[in-house]
């Protein structure tokens, strides 16, 4: 799939898919593509190129869409002089889902309270609460969130992660968009990767964390000159770390063992590093962040 | 087709400014004539014979409309423009990606719920207006020729005006834009237009929206209708084409842009 606006790329020639029965998180750094991608998703913007099938058609040829997907796109894209019940009213009209159901959606996230308040007067939180609701409403197969974090305080963003793990072990497909790394590494079990529109990664979260030659070794040698000198032979590279030892990416951790056996080498230490899931999206999406902060010179 | 007209008529449902524009236009298509038509009487014993013969009592209790029709345009642009500056417009068009079905929808209900308004404040309007002029035995009658036709036409000028604000608010997707084209073609342009030659004028100016539409309230028996005017039924005629274009033309927009 291809989006272009004018002269910008958004999305360059995407191409994945979702399973149901898991999370899927849908990484990138901002500007990358995630909520195009998305409105791409629900039909809100036709595609340049290509083209998105939800259940197999595309989203605009759905009748009564609500019941097969249900979105979260932005937060507070309520009018605010009208009372959540009416917001989750009009939508349950719409695609004949019957009105117990408003109901039903505005006790599980918990808004049952304020159903009859403007909108106006809602948190950021409220209103995360509100369009999650909206999604939840036609009992779909497919959930989409964009963002579905942002604005909450702690015991929200632990709600919404024990929320998705179970629309998840439902059966239903839950696709989750986020730049937040830390979110997804305790929410999603398979990883959609992007940067500048482009696809990085279309991985399980564990291969993502330990595959793509990011593993790397803590060693402490007494000479750690002649270890440097082996291990670049066999391609790894060495860095060093902050109190001296060397940090070997490239060669598994037995590798180096038996390697230093070999030639008769002490190891004094012989750690095997696993990369933070953070530093592994920071690596790979480096050089396709947009706007890096200035750096001081 | 039920469900987006369920889905429409709940939102205008469920916001106040429909209830504040409605009772406006309510209040000013009545207040007014209650107040044109009381002036009038109480100026009566000074007029002249002229005065008293260019007297259109249907007329006069009908000229509320025109500062009612501010507040229907402006709801009738609100209708869309509304659901583009809060980000609903994204709501609405996941829940039924039939983009035209959408907008039918809309038209359908705020149509309908401004006949129904328009016709009302139309005829209270007329009747109080009669009610005060009869103290001098002016008053016009229902069964007068043209009379009922201008009353109901009151109605169904407020009605067409408000699809036309519809159409243009679904090209211009912005509140402020929308209402400043709207009135720029309702109340600027013959102002313009009264400004070139009079044989240009002529021709051009029974065409306007706002006069075209009008005449189905303001010409005709009675009315000094000038020959440069549309008749009635011609006229609204042609106020209907404009808002089908502004329509059309929205709806083709809605349906290539992206939301």
């Amino acid at each position: 799939m291809v989006k272009r606006y004018g002269p910008t790329l958004a999305v360059d020639g995407l191409t994945f898919d979702v399973q149901p029965g898991q999370v899927t998180g849908f990484l990138g750094p901002n500007g990358s593509g995630k909520s195009t991608t998305l409105r791409v998703v629900l039909g809100l913007d036709a595609p340049t190129a290509g083209s998105v099938a939800v259940n197999g058609s595309p989203y605009r040829s759905h009748h009564l869409p609500l019941r097969e997907v249900g979105a979260l796109l932005e937060a507070k894209a309520i009018h605010p002089g009208r009372s959540a019940y009416n917001h989750l009213l009009f939508l349950a009209r719409s695609n004949r889902i019957p009105r117990r159901r408003v109901d039903e959606v505005l006790e599980i996230v918990g808004l049952t309270d304020v159903a009859g308040k403007r909108a106006g007067t809602f948190s950021l939180g409220m209103g995360q609460r509100l369009g999650i609701a909206a999604a939840l409403l036609g009992d779909p197969g497919i959930l989409l969130f964009d963002e579905p974090v942002n604005g909450l305080d702690p015991e929200g963003i632990l709600w919404v992660r024990n929320l998705m793990r179970s629309l998840a072990a439902e059966g239903r497909t839950v696709f989750v968009s986020s730049h937040l790394m830390s979110e997804m590494s305790l929410t999603a079990d398979h990883l959609i990767v992007i940067g500048r529109g482009k696809l990085i990664a279309d991985t399980s979260v564990s291969d993502f964390v330990t595959g793509k030659g990011q593993v790397r070794s803590r060693v402490r040698v007494p000479d750690p000159a002649r270890l440097t000198t082996l291990v670049t032979e066999r391609g790894a590279s060495v860095a060093t770390d902050h109190d001296g030892a060397l940090l070997v990416s490239g060669l598994l951790a037995a590798d180096i063992g038996e390697l230093a056996a070999a030639n008769q080498l002490v190891l004094h230490e012989l750690t095997p590093v696993q990369a933070s899931l953070e530093e592994v999206f920071m690596e790979l999406t480096r050089d396709s962040v947009d706007f890096h902060a200035g750096t001081a010179r | 087709m039920t469900a987006v007209l369920g889905m429409e008529w709940t939102k205008l449902r469920s916001v106040r400014s429909t209830y504040w524009t409605l009772l406006f236009a309510i209040a000013a298509t009545i207040g007014i004539s209650a107040l044109i038509c009381s002036l009038y009487i109480n100026r009566y014993a000074q007029l002249s014979p002229a005065d008293r013969f260019e007297f259109n009592a249907t007329r006069f209790s009908l000229n509320g409309l025109e500062l009612a029709q501010l507040a229907i345009g402006v709801l009738g642009a609100l209708v869309i423009t509304n659901e583009y500056s809060t980000g609903v417009i994204r709501a609405t068009l996941s829940a039924v990606p039939q983009r035209p079905s959408v907008l039918a929808a809309k038209a359908l209900v705020f149509g309908a719920v401004i006949l129904v308004v328009g016709e009302a404040a139309s005829f209270a309007a007329f009747f109080l207006g009669q009610s005060i002029l009869s103290s001098r035995h002016i008053e016009a009658h229902l069964g007068d020729p043209g009379v009922l036709r201008a009353v109901i036409g009151g109605g169904l000028y407020l009605t067409v005006l408000g699809l036309f604000a519809l159409g243009i608010g679904t090209m211009i997707r912005h509140t402020a834009g929308a209402i400043a084209t709207l009135f720029g073609l309702l109340l600027v342009l013959p102002g313009i237009v009264a400004a070139l030659p009079l044989s240009w004028q002529n021709a051009i100016e029974k065409w306007l929206p706002a006069n075209a539409g009008q005449a189905i309230f303001r010409n005709g028996h009675g009315g000094f209708a000038g020959i440069h005017q549309l008749s009635p039924w011609a006229g609204l005629g042609i106020f209907c084409a404009y808002a089908a274009a502004s329509l059309i033309l929205g709806g083709v927009l809605l349906v290539r842009r992206d939301a």
